[in-house]
């Protein structure tokens, strides 16, 4: 047993991360969040082109030929950098859906009772139908999307990054059915949680930064011990999560990735508050970046599977 | 990352498990736990079996008369001892994993060869006494004090919270060597006899009504200066090599135990017909999560410790932390599945693990003290008050 990360594994994380800084610094990211949301074409096209979405494809099919574990540090570094877009959902669809490897495709996910991200422009719909334990994927195109978008009203959406659509009852609409029945949920509830957990780091690390450097009684505010457990706190959630989520990825284990997603929900949500709370009259303002983490983990944890539909699985594992 | 055990690991579980499988029918039946004295040979008969079967002090360093087992292996021998019910370390946990490694690491070979293998056979027991009245979380501003009287130290005062110190053969001592130096300095760690004139021993009730620790006075107790660990003043040092021992790996078995009563209590849950309450049931799925993770955790501890040279480091904070909140929430929802009035009958085994978790958020260093260990020296947020 050796549960680190490898040295090849460490370099990926690091040039995702650098590939971001570049591409979509955070003005870049403030401009996306402050114009209405939606998904960057272009950049989505270099995400493509750095094999983001093709990153789990056989290379025979074109793809990189990775898996589980590295996909899930790239999205670890796409949730940090708050990325906006149906990146879990184009990644499954990758293969299925003409484009969506090479990022020249969008692909949105629909879940039932649910609203849709990023609905207008879509180039295809996965949609999970069922209950959360046996979902099996469609990908919805062609006609079927246009009269889906038709008859969607859009929303006022509380995610700045996420515009959303309200869609009509998707049960019969005709699609071509994604193959393995209920691997799609599963793996987009890791990578979704995989998002959660960069968040989660990055509500951390920011709290540190300002608890070191504002101060207040003439001292930085992070020697005051209220503080300090607040951050000490952050760091345990995204630890424990962070050891869930990439347990999860390795063993690939529905039940392992139920749980990773209910911690990483937990540690993106409760970092984000944490961190608003440390950022004191700061952080209820629109220019700190911290209620963009909180308002995309609000999303986040209400997609792929609920806590709700994660609790209930893990129950019925027990006894 | 690779989860999966090399084939020698397995090899050595399939071993374990095989002399698990063959030595547990044969051990006598539990003691009452207010039962000392029989808890004391329950545990040291325990210890003398794995000894004979050479598991004993599998993780200490082979010159220490361990094994020299990687951290992985002894992960492997906690989760399967516990998985197959056997005995946990009770009495000898402050000589297995706590003292006993401090003198390996920090002891001349004489006091090695004199303490070790003692405690490997399960002969000799030792306690704890750290904790004052006055110093608990200020663990070094402890103002037991020894003066040199000859060959000897004479030490006079009192220790408070010492657990087993009913049974203990030793103990190791922190002690103020010099009152004028800054109280870090001027500490120093002792082995002290526990049937040394001048030692008495006054047994606590906890709030389980038992007496899992006692309080300790000592007046004009001697002690050789060879039972000395370290050198003199040096005591803080030596005291924090302890204390990563104990934070480090002390608590990896059981965290395998509460996933087992988690799954008993959902069974008694579904028995019972409390499984249609969705609140419960959710909250036990919710704790299901929350001890996979903390098991992954200490996967991710143990291998970055074996990456390090085997010290465990500060993640041991993050994970008490985390645990010791989860077994409180654990034994809550016990309470729940139990019923408002089974949760009151101190016959029921979870009422009593109840009681008893609540030392889990003080003990060995409380959760505040872990969180600003965490702060500091992880996250290294400004030293403050
Ligand atoms: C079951 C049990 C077994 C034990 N066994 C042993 C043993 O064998 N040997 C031994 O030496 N000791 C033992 N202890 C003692 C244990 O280590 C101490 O109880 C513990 O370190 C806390 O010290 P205290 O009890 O003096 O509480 P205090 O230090 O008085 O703390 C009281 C409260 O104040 C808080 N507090 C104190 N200082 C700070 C601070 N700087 N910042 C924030 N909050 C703070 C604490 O978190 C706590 O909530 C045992 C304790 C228990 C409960």
């Amino acid at each position: 047993m050796d549960f680190q990360l490898s040295d090849d594994q460490r370099a990926l994380g690091a040039g995702i991360r650098e590939l971001l800084a570049g591409r979509f610094d955070r003005d870049r990211m403030r401009a996306a969040h402050d114009g209405g949301g939606g998904v960057d074409r272009a950049l989505w096209r270099e995400l493509g082109a750095a094999g983001l979405f093709a990153l789990r494809l056989p290379e025979t099919a074109g793809g990189v030929g990775l898996g589980l574990p590295e996909s899930v540090l790239l999205f670890e570094e796409m949730g940090r950098a708050l990325l906006p877009g149906p990146l879990a959902a184009t990644q499954l669809a990758a293969g299925a859906v003409k484009g969506a490897a090479e990022g020249e495709a969008v692909v949105a996910l629909a879940e039932a009772g649910r609203p849709v991200g990023h609905l207008e422009g879509t180039d295809a719909l996965l949609v999970l139908d069922g209950e959360a334990g046996g979902a099996v994927g469609r990908v919805l195109s062609g006609r079927a999307l246009r009269q889906v978008v038709r008859e969607a009203e859009p929303m006022r959406s509380l995610d700045p990054g996420t515009p959303l659509w309200r869609v009509p009852d998707l049960a019969g609409y005709e699609g071509e059915p994604l193959p393995d029945g209920a691997r799609p949920r599963h793996e987009g509830a890791l990578l979704a949680a995989a998002e959660q957990l960069g968040s989660a780091g990055r509500s951390l690390e920011a709290a540190v930064q300002h608890a070191r450097e504002r101060e207040q009684f003439a001292a930085p505010i992070g020697s005051f011990q209220a503080v300090k457990h607040l951050c000490a706190g952050m760091l345990v959630r995204a630890e424990t999560a962070r050891t869930a989520v990439y347990a999860a990825a390795v063993t690939g284990d529905p039940m392992e990735i139920a749980g990773a997603k209910l911690l990483a929900d937990e540690a993106a949500v409760g970092n984000a508050r944490d961190c608003l709370q440390v950022h004191g009259g700061m952080g209820f303002t629109w220019e700190a970046d911290v209620h963009l983490h909180l308002k995309r983990a609000w999303l986040r944890a209400g997609q792929w599977l609920t806590a709700a539909d994660a609790e209930e699985a893990l129950a019925a594992d027990l006894g | 990352m690779d989860l999966s055990y090399t084939e020698e690991e397995e090899a050595f579980r399939a071993r374990l498990r095989e002399w698990l499988a063959a030595a547990l029918p044969g051990l006598p039946g539990k003691p009452d736990p207010g039962d000392w004295p029989g808890r004391r040979a329950y545990d040291t008969h325990w210890q003398r079996l794995l000894y004979d079967a050479g598991y004993a002090g599998l993780h200490w360093p082979a010159d220490a008369g361990g094994r020299g087992a990687t951290p992985t292996q002894h992960l492997i021998f906690l989760e399967e001892t516990e998985r197959a019910g056997a005995p946990y370390v009770g009495a000898n946990f402050v000589g297995l994993l706590h003292a006993g490694p401090t003198i390996a690491a920090e002891g001349t070979a004489e006091q090695r060869a004199r303490w070790l293998p003692p405690v490997l056979r399960g002969d000799e027991i030792w306690c704890q006494g750290f904790s004052e009245p006055e110093a608990g979380s200020d663990l070094a501003s402890l103002r037991t004090r020894a003066v040199r009287d000859g060959d000897d130290y004479v030490v006079s005062g009192s220790k408070i919270w010492t657990s087993h110190a009913e049974v203990a053969d030793w103990c190791e001592l922190l002690v103020r060597t010099d009152p004028a130096a800054p109280k870090h300095r001027g500490i120093s760690w002792l082995a002290m006899r526990m049937d040394a004139p001048g030692v008495t021993v006054r047994p606590l009730r906890t709030l389980a009504g038992s007496t899992e620790f006692a309080e300790m006075f000592l007046d004009e107790v001697r002690v050789p200066v060879p039972h000395r660990v370290g050198e003199e003043n040096d005591g803080w040092r030596v005291t924090m090599v302890t204390l990563s021992f104990e934070r480090g790996t002390a608590f990896v078995g059981e965290v395998v135990a509460c996933r087992r009563t988690l799954d008993a209590l959902a069974a008694e849950a579904r028995r019972s017909g409390r499984w249609d309450d969705a609140v419960l049931r959710r909250r036990l799925g919710r704790l299901n999560a929350e001890f996979r993770a903390l098991w992954r955790l200490t996967q991710w501890n143990v291998s970055e410790a074996q990456a390090g040279g085997g010290v465990p480091g500060a993640g041991g904070s993050v994970f008490k932390l985390r645990y010791s909140h989860a077994r409180q929430e654990l034994y809550e929802a016990a309470a729940e599945v139990l019923g408002a009035g089974d949760a009151l009958d101190l016959d029921r085994e979870w009422v009593l693990d109840r009681l008893s978790s609540l030392s889990y958020t003080i003990a060995a260093g409380t959760s505040q003290i872990q969180a600003n260990i965490v702060a500091e020296r992880i996250l290294g947020l400004p030293k403050g008050r």
